[in-house]
């Protein structure tokens, strides 16, 4: 009944109205956001440069900047970096660790939980620089790490020149957990517990429960909660910026850090538009599978 | 092993494993904490070797950090404030009219909302180029903006969803006109959602780093986020007693928002409004 009239006054005022209140929030998303990325698409077939030669008349280089990413042996590094990077820090580090907190959180002494939820989650709110701060001085040659395996009786370890990628993607870890961990938590609590009671009434073992019931269950927030966070994931930057610079050498290079090198070191903005185009590309698959999931 | 014996084990062990990790991740965080308040701060977490403040009083009395401090407030705060309102107007038709295009265009909302932005910086470096932007505090605002206006709309589109019409038809009974019932009716019910957005909107930019990193040139135009990456540059090796201070007063509006948020968020933590729409 209520709709009904709403439905009346609406069309009394209706035409274009809807149009003025669209207006300013599309223009700025179409200036800003949209042509940008049509940008992207023109300019990776363009030598754009900001000095040189090239920088004083555009020209087109047809698949140029693409055949010479394909022959670039450290874009296969970078992309070989980013899918380490991805599996390692959002897949199976904040995707898995955020479940086992989440579970192993489950039904214990409410103070435990706040605390190490607290704990957590402090590296989720912490932005990024800092974080990456805290992690370079952690692994860091005098940083605390080293100051705890020496006290326990071992040999120092340059971890940042050693094993960078590990480190940055445990620094990602560190800061990306927590978000795993609240997606995680919302969902086994509405897992039905008369399901779980009623399988350990039927001689079901933990194990049994955790893969048989809990995670069948839940497997559609796992499904939107991956594609998320490693779509977050995909973007990281300042993090590893700051801890290594990408290095030492390449060996924490990943996409966006190649296509910054490329574009703003090396003044090639063509070469880095395509590849950030790349990265788009990964990024509106990832998308499209992201609100597939939704929508279900 | 017996079922006594195995079920004590069963009992310690989730608090053994979320202790050990419960330290991991507190380590890092102590470190910054201790050397912040350190006369003789190093890398390592160590007791204090005297407890002072100076190396806040010397952070904040510093006009350049102070300068950097204000323009990430401006920053992000204008860009919370705009998102808010274009998202709100936004939101109106979205939610109240029958519009054919509604669902594509949510859908496309949704869509834009988990893009990785760092993937259009190089062409919006050059649009900024040629815009005449560049190195402009105000152009990096309008990018975000940008940025944020899909999760904006996407928000609070489902936020005006669930205040029921009634209200407001009664204010346009009362003679109303549609901008008067959003701004006295709508809009004060939707004070929740509002904060959420507007809160997220800001943290999200006061942490951001690479954005106003490609849009800014000059260092009397950097926003904190940057002041510490460039302070961590210059000085890190020297003084990490200040570099501490420096970014423990960087991580507390993210601190403070957050906890305010989860005033606002009382159905506790879903998928951001995802299940609705």
């Amino acid at each position: 009944m209520s709709s009904l009239t709403a439905g009346s006054i609406h069309k009394k005022r209706k035409s274009w109205t809807w149009l003025y209140f669209l207006l300013p929030s599309i223009a700025i998303m179409l200036v800003f956001f949209i042509y940008p990325i049509l940008l992207t698409v023109f300019y990776s077939f363009t030598n754009l440069a900001l000095t040189g030669e090239a920088a004083k008349e555009l020209k087109f280089v047809g698949i140029d900047n693409y055949t010479r990413m394909f022959e670039d042996p450290t874009v296969r590094v970078s992309i070989w970096n980013t899918l380490i990077f991805l599996i390692g820090s959002a897949v199976i580090g904040q995707q898995v660790l955020g479940f086992l907190i989440a579970l192993l959180m489950k039904h214990k002494n409410r103070w435990f939980r706040r605390v190490i939820g607290t704990i957590v989650l402090a590296g989720w709110v912490t932005p990024e620089i800092v974080c990456a701060l805290c992690l370079y001085s952690f692994f860091s040659d005098e940083g605390t790490l080293n100051a705890i395996i020496t006290s326990l009786g071992f040999t120092e370890v340059t971890w940042l020149f050693t094993v960078p990628m590990l480190t940055v993607i445990l620094a990602n870890i560190w800061h990306g957990t927590a978000f795993s961990m609240l997606v995680f938590q919302a969902a086994l609590d509405d897992v039905p517990s008369e399901i779980e009671e009623a399988a350990v009434v039927d001689g079901a073992t933990k194990w049994q429960i955790l893969t048989r019931i809990t995670i069948p269950y839940i497997k559609e927030t796992i499904t939107t909660n991956m594609m998320l966070v490693t779509l977050q994931t995909l973007g990281v930057f300042g993090l590893i910026y700051a801890m290594t610079g990408g290095g030492p050498g390449t060996s924490t290079t990943t996409l966006p850090i190649f296509m910054y090198n490329q574009a703003f070191v090396n003044y090639q903005l063509g070469y880095g538009t395509a590849i950030s185009l790349l990265l788009l590309f990964i990024g509106i698959i990832l998308s499209l599978f992201y609100i597939r999931s939704m929508k279900e | 092993m017996n079922t006594k014996h195995r079920k004590w084990v069963y009992q310690i062990l989730p608090y053994t494993i979320l202790t050990f990790i419960g330290v991991c991740f507190i380590l890092p965080l102590l470190w910054v904490l201790v050397a912040s308040v350190d006369t003789n701060a190093s890398q390592t977490l160590q007791a204090p070797t005297r407890i002072t403040a100076d190396n806040y009083v010397d952070v904040l009395t510093n006009a350049e950090n102070q300068r950097a401090y204000l323009i990430g407030l401006l920053m992000s705060g204008g860009q919370a404030f705009i998102v808010v309102l274009l998202a709100l107007l936004a939101a109106y038709p979205l939610s109240r009219y029958q519009l054919k295009f509604k669902k594509p265009f949510m859908l496309t909302i949704l869509f834009m909302t988990s893009l990785p932005i760092t993937a259009v910086m190089v062409p919006v470096y050059q649009l900024f180029l040629s815009l005449k932007l560049y190195n402009n505090i105000f152009g990096v605002i309008l990018f975000f903006v940008a940025s944020a206006m899909p999760y904006g709309i996407w928000m609070l589109k489902n936020f005006m969803d669930s205040v029921p019409i009634e209200l407001e038809e009664a204010a346009w009974i009362d003679g109303a006109s549609v901008f008067e019932g959003i701004r006295r009716v709508v809009a004060p019910l939707m004070v929740p959602g509002i904060c959420t957005v507007a809160i997220f909107t800001f943290s999200g930019s006061w942490g951001n780093f690479f954005v106003p990193y490609i849009l800014l040139q000059s260092p009397e135009n950097f926003p904190a986020s940057l002041k510490i990456y460039q302070f961590f540059g210059q000085y890190g090796m020297a003084d990490y007693g200040k570099l501490a201070a420096f970014s423990v007063m960087y991580a507390i509006p993210s601190v403070v928002l957050y906890i305010l948020s989860q005033r606002f968020m009382s159905k506790g933590f879903g998928m951001q409004g995802g299940t609705k729409g």
